[in-house]
């Protein structure tokens, strides 16, 4: 078959509208990592945020509410994993799990009563220009906002790290507590903000799955997209612009596979499946070799308890 | 004479009656157990609905939903069977085996298993509906209604009940256009909205105009809604979900076969059974048809239900042949159960091959 530019331009539409909620999830998890703090609790905040946009909208009718209540909600969740972790000193990989588990539970109970329920239109942006440009259009315009800021999201973080001060603070954290400590840095404080944020940023990707994504409540409905998200933060080694291009890899593997079905060529799907986890113990496995590159981009005290305050 | 034969009338009415009144009385528990939530709106929700109407006629009943088909069926089974229910339908595929396995268990307690094959204890049935009839109607509508000429299939897993769906599907659509190819799609799951939203939006991409699906959510028609294509809602009238997408859906209406089988139980008549219903027998239901589909194909279609139902006209009639051009069906025959049951095969006109 011929294939066309504008068909290219679909498929890039559709790898880029499954890459969201992963860029959204990272880039949270991405900045709660930087500080030091490891939260597996990805997926756990990504379902609450999920059935709480999709409850949200459909008691209050109201998508605005939803939206920022899905974010709130991963807040709250996440408030907990920070007090457990940074409060009460509890291992960050034990709580992290633990709070996926909880989420997953507490989500489906709580859903229940919104299973089977259509969901509402979620506005698009910019939708009169769709068929303005060949190729391009498709990718640019019609939209959710979640979709736009989404992708300015990578950029934003990337700039916040390096650029500026409260950055700056957040990577020392993560690099050495002890003397951001000494420098009168409250690392207590800056982890807790971190870890609120990554909460807030995975209940807004959950929120992008259950109200814009497929616009319904189902139970597990993140379908390990947490996970990804998690392995995507260390593939990108830490680095939020190649998250993007992380979250298009592993985001469009369903995607070019079920394209690829339709073509009539045929891939095992067990092994697309593995395939974004393969890539991250490969990206592991290659920078763990040179003791430089870890240095510079694995935040050194990740995951690591911080006993001492001032 | 006169009054002997008025005393043994009585009698025997009070026989009679009392019989009925324990046939009655004795408290028959039905259980059912799901793959899905009961609000998935496809498959488990129409069992569900199945399971009302067996209460709505007396019985009580239980259900377990979102079991897994693995180990943890067979430990739902032995529960549910110990609970004191007398009669358990199964209603998914994979619980064929730890069906059989707690039946040898449990002799007293009768299982129908849904879609399976196996009745290895003679206290358990199966039952299925033959979806592939309305498919067949389905194929017709999407056949006569489709303008790009290609239409897409999400599918389930390649099992002979998928297999056999997508060959009615196609060959109804060839009759009434030959120049149309299905495209399939294998999601490899029943149920994840995601998964099947991305598989209908890589269809529609490449120039499917309509989606069929063999999976059991309403997201694909939702998709097509969206992308202003055409789509049929499965197992359940999905037309709420996209008013203007949906054709029309097939029904799976388990109600009725239900309450007899209950009833059966309850009446101590109940057998070891196969049922494999159709059109004809009210398992498979037609949802009323959209105002989309213009009057002529509705009339059409209509024709083709009754004599699909009085077995007129069958959905696999000869001549069928298989994708390399090999005679699956002679002209003039049609397939026979067994053919059907074990349908592993496509047919010509279906691209690509079913994965292994």
């Amino acid at each position: 078959m011929i294939i066309d530019i504008n068909f290219v331009g679909l498929i890039i539409t559709s790898i880029m509208a499954s890459a969201v909620p992963l860029i959204l999830a990272s880039c949270g998890e991405l900045i709660t990592e930087r500080s030091g703090v490891l939260n597996l609790g990805v997926e756990g905040m990504m379902i609450i945020g999920a059935i709480s946009g999709f409850a949200l909208m459909t008691v209050t009718g109201s998508l605005f509410i939803a939206v920022f209540g899905a974010m709130l909600a991963g807040v709250l969740i996440s408030t907990i994993f920070a007090f457990l972790t940074q409060t009460l000193i509890t291992n960050h990989v034990a709580t992290g799990l633990a709070l996926t588990i909880f989420g997953i539970g507490i989500s489906a109970m709580i859903g229940k009563n919104f299973v089977g329920i259509p969901g509402k239109e979620f506005p698009v942006l910019f939708n009169s220009l769709k068929d303005t440009i060949p190729f391009l259009s498709p990718i640019l315009f019609g939209h959710s906002i979640v979709f736009y800021f989404a992708f300015a999201l990578p950029f934003f973080t990337n700039y916040f790290l390096k650029k500026t001060k409260i950055g700056l603070i957040v990577r020392a954290v993560g690099d050495s507590p002890e003397s951001a400590s000494n420098q009168g840095i409250n690392v207590r404080l800056v982890r807790y903000a971190c870890i609120l944020y990554g909460g807030a940023m995975c209940g807004l990707a959950g929120a992008y799955l259950s109200m814009i994504y497929t616009p319904q409540w189902i139970e597990n409905m993140t379908g390990g997209r947490g996970w990804i998200a998690l392995a995507l933060v260390v593939f990108s080694t830490w680095n939020p612009i190649k998250i993007l291009i992380g979250a298009m890899i592993f985001g469009g593997l369903t995607i070019i596979q079920f394209h690829m079905q339709a073509m009539g060529v045929r891939i095992p799907v067990q092994f697309l499946t593995a395939l974004p986890y393969i890539v991250t113990i490969v990206v592991l496995v290659v920078i763990s070799r040179d003791s430089r590159k870890i240095r510079l981009s694995t935040p050194s005290s990740l995951g690591k308890s911080f006993y001492k305050d001032n | 004479m006169h009054k002997i034969f008025t005393r043994s009338l009585v009698s025997s009415l009070v026989f009679l009656f009392t019989l009925t009144v324990s046939a009655v009385a004795k408290d028959v528990k039905a259980a059912f157990v799901y793959i899905g939530p009961t609000g998935d709106h496809g498959w488990t929700y129409q069992h569900d609905v199945g399971r009302k109407a067996v209460e709505a006629a007396g019985y009580e009943t239980t259900y377990v939903e979102g079991v897994p088909e693995s180990a943890d069926a067979e430990r739902v089974l032995r529960q549910l069977a110990n609970s004191g229910h007398d009669v358990i339908f199964t209603t998914s595929f994979g619980y064929m085996n730890p069906t059989n396995k707690v039946a040898k268990e449990f002799p007293n307690v009768k299982f129908e298993h849904a879609t399976g094959y196996k009745r290895e204890h003679p206290n358990v049935s199966t039952y299925a509906a033959r979806f592939y009839e309305g498919r067949a109607i389905l194929g017709t509508i999407a056949g006569s209604m489709t303008k790009s000429n290609v239409i897409g299939y999400v599918a389930s897993f390649p099992i002979p009940e998928v297999i056999r769906g997508i060959n009615s599907f196609t060959l109804a659509a060839q009759k009434v256009n030959p120049n149309i190819k299905t495209k399939i799609v294998w999601a490899f799951t029943w149920y994840d909205p995601g998964k099947e939203s991305e598989a209908a939006k890589a269809l529609i991409d490449q120039g499917a105009d309509i989606i069929a699906q063999h999976t059991d959510s309403t997201a694909i028609v939702q998709i097509a809604e969206k992308a202003g294509v055409y789509a049929f809602g499965q197992a359940s009238d999905m037309d709420k979900f996209a008013p203007k997408a949906v054709l029309t859906s097939v029904e799976n209406n388990w109600g009725p076969y239900y309450v007899e089988r209950v009833k059966a139980v309850a009446n101590g008549t109940w057998s070891q059974k196969d049922t494999w219903h159709g059109i004809g027998d009210g398992m498979v239901v037609i949802s009323d048809l959209d105002s989309a589909i213009p009057s002529d194909l509705q009339k059409k279609v209509k024709k083709l239900q009754s004599d699909l139902a009085s077995g007129k006209v069958h959905a696999f009639t000869g001549p069928i042949y298989d994708q390399k051009g090999n005679m699956m069906v002679a002209e003039g025959k049609t397939a026979d159960d067994g053919m059907l049951a074990g349908m592993m095969t496509y047919v010509k006109g279906v691209e690509g091959d079913i994965p292994k």
